[in-house]
């Protein structure tokens, strides 16, 4: 395409990311790799930063609805939260093919660079569906409390799903793995980030209802049908660290909650 | 017997572990076909979708708080734990403490909501009534809207029935076993009729509720998730085909949302009963009913298609479709980039997703089977049974024994959770 291959750095940030789209078509540059200033990553190729620019990030987000259609945006912004390797690269590549055939190139399953996102993001949709689950909260002095480890940054897609199951509490979220928290108070929500969080001690109730649900969840397994394979197949063990029905009883009862 | 009644005697713990204990062997456990979400000032919502919380050591979804009110029973069902002759701990929640712990379990997203069910003590309308107290605190005295499913009690009026289904999102009536033959025998005290006249009053309920919602919106909604059955499978001799030919008559004639199968757990020594000794739940071939119920409600299949006098058992060893598939080779192979959705979910292999996912990119230009792997469409099984342009997948030999082989093989693995005794019962 005759364009000149180039490796960007950029603040990790989805703005930022396209504003490297948009000087990637206003240079004919075609990226060969993405990183941030904490990869500390050598490159092949010659590398250019590119400081965030909002105007330019809204000029291409404000692009997506028309040039990728619904779908397409769907995918391009959803992509941005998954855990894919080289995730930008995907996602220009992605862009890039929308930007050619226009709406409807999200039909193309058949095309890698179509398939690679579907299949990222798909993982990221599939995951917060768990969560929506397996996500427990204790409560610690009137708020909600509860903290997940998620591959994916998922916290956007529980959102509207916490928000409406408890408009009217105060509750937290703590998504350990891309340290950022959901907040929410009645009528208002904000998704930021939190470098230490510590969640307080639950107190004697809390340890009563932990007790309660542990026994229920022990109660409930029919010994005779007794399969292991089947509870892992369906509940990944990765997710149980953070599960109340698999914590241990108190003393240890605060360990569980230490970051 | 330990007798206790309402609040007094038991810790709450010991008598959520006796009525969680009563209540684990019902199958039922979803939270599915509702959306709604909390009223300003109240808590909770539902999800069309369902959603499961956990799951339990026997690879069960949970996803509400399955409890009795009471596992008193006045009743001597054969198969139930709960039978007034059985020795057991008894207990009863009172409908505070049972709203109190719905609650608080909600809150910590624990559960989805609660599925409530009872034993039948003081008679059916007696039981009805601490049930809608309980629901009724709930709904009104919290303003929970999170999931309810609730059991309607056989022999209960019909107007706390109707009670009971305003408050609820589903209703379920347990058909208990598959053939009134074995009813009588095993439930002395409830008979067909006692079950099917709640099963069509709510089936009615429904219908009106959907009519009236249409010209206002603000008409009672009655179990607007719909009803549910449940029947124990194994205890009793029925075949696979009478049992799921009753399953698709309950969904023609009750428009049931779901039927769910439990294979019996050997809970008694009654001589009505297979020997408890050498017994084991037949897991396979309940597994094998869902398959084929999966079949009935999204593929389009009917039951006399899949089973029939010459073959009135599903085949252990292959699920039902790859088992319907061999049977009817004629009807294959099927070319991708032809066929309508319908023929596409005839497949083995191919699901609802894939044949959608098909029916979208072969918009785009002509399939090829690597095309198929990237969409993600597993061919493991399908491959035997599809053509893209005209070609077969290169290098494949195709003879029915050959594929059957292959077929079983394929399964193996996935039947390890099932314990290997369980084939010998059905070869
Ligand atoms: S009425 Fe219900 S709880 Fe009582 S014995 Fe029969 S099945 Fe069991």
């Amino acid at each position: 395409m005759g364009w000149t291959q180039v490796s960007y750095l950029y603040d990790g940030s989805f703005a930022g990311f396209l504003t490297c789209v948009f000087d990637s078509y206003a240079h004919r540059e075609e990226p060969m790799s993405f990183s941030t200033p904490e990869d500390g990553r050598l490159t092949l190729w010659p590398e250019r930063r590119i400081g965030t620019d909002q105007a330019k990030a809204r000029r291409v987000y404000q692009s997506l609805d028309k040039k990728l259609g619904a779908e397409g945006k769907r995918l391009a912004v959803q992509g941005f939260l998954t855990c894919l390797e080289e995730k930008e690269l995907h996602l220009w590549r992605f862009l890039r093919l929308g930007y050619q055939l226009g709406p409807g190139f999200t039909r193309g399953l058949a095309d890698e660079r179509v398939a690679a996102v579907w299949k990222a993001v798909g993982h990221l949709t599939g995951e917060a569906h768990l969560l929506k689950g397996f996500t427990r909260f204790s409560e610690v002095d009137g708020v909600l409390v509860g903290e997940i480890e998620p591959k994916n940054r998922v916290l956007p897609l529980l959102r509207p799903h916490f928000c409406a199951r408890y408009p009217g509490e105060d509750f937290v979220l703590h998504d350990r793995t891309h340290r950022e928290v959901l907040l929410h108070r009645p009528g208002k929500w904000a998704i930021a980030p939190a470098e230490d969080f510590r969640p307080g001690a639950p107190g004697e109730a809390e340890r009563q209802y932990r007790r309660l649900w542990r026994r229920f969840y022990d109660t409930i397994a029919i010994a005779e049908r007794y399969n292991p394979r089947c509870r892992m197949t369906q509940m990944p063990k990765r997710y149980w660290g953070t599960m109340t029905e698999f914590q241990t009883e108190e003393p240890e009862e605060r360990k569980e909650l230490a970051p | 017997m330990e007798e206790t009644e309402g609040g007094s005697g038991v810790e709450l713990l010991d008598k959520l572990t006796i009525l969680a204990d009563a209540a684990k062997y019902d199958a039922a456990c979803t939270s599915s076909g509702l959306d709604r979400s909390a009223r300003p000032g109240g808590l909770g919502s539902t999800m069309a979708a369902g959603c499961c919380h956990t799951f339990s050591a026997d690879g069960r979804c949970v996803t509400l708080l399955k409890v009795l009110m009471t596992n008193h029973c006045a009743y001597d069902c054969a198969y139930c734990v709960n039978r007034r002759s059985n020795d057991l701990p008894r207990a009863a929640f009172t409908p505070r403490e049972l709203a109190e712990l719905t609650i608080a379990f909600y809150r910590r997203n624990y559960i989805e909501g609660l599925f409530l069910s009872s034993a039948v003590w003081g008679g059916p309308d007696r039981t009805t009534e601490g049930m809608i107290e309980t629901l009724r605190l709930l709904r009104e005295g919290y303003g929970f809207a999170g999931y309810i499913h609730a059991k309607a009690i056989p022999g209960a009026d019909p107007l706390l029935t109707r009670r009971l289904g305003l408050l609820a999102d589903r209703l379920s009536v347990n058909i208990e076993l598959p053939s009134e033959e074995s009813l009588n025998r095993l439930c002395p005290d409830k008979g067909k009729g006692a079950i099917l006249a709640p099963m069509a009053q709510i089936r009615d309920g429904i219908r009106e509720s959907r009519g009236e919602l249409a010209q206002y919106r603000h008409a009672p909604r009655f179990a607007p998730a719909g009803q549910s059955t449940q029947m124990v499978i194994g205890a009793t001799p029925e075949s696979d085909r009478h049992i799921l030919t009753l399953a698709q008559a309950l969904y023609d004639k009750y428009q049931l949302k779901r039927v769910f199968y439990s294979a019996y757990v050997p809970v008694s020594d009654s001589a009505l009963l297979p020997a408890r000794a050498e017994f084991k739940p037949p897991l396979l071939r309940e597994h094998r009913l869902y398959q084929a119920d999966w079949l009935l409600r999204f593929y389009h299949f009917r039951a006399e298609e899949l089973l029939d006098d010459g073959a009135p058992n599903f085949d252990p060893r292959v699920d039902p479709k790859c088992s319907w598939a061999l049977r009817h080779l004629d009807f294959f192979p099927v070319e991708v980039n032809r066929a309508d959705y319908e023929e596409l979910l005839r497949v083995p292999g191919i699901g609802v997703r894939s044949a959608r996912r098909i029916l979208t990119a072969r918009r785009v230009g002509p399939l090829t089977f690597s095309g198929l792997k990237t969409l993600g469409v597993v061919l493991k099984r399908a491959q035997y049974f599809l053509t893209c342009s005209g070609k077969m997948l290169e290098g494949l030999r195709v003879n029915p024994d050959g594929v059957l082989r292959h077929l079983v093989a394929l399964e193996r693995p996935a039947l390890a959770g099932h314990e290997p005794e369980q084939l010998s019962l059905f070869n």
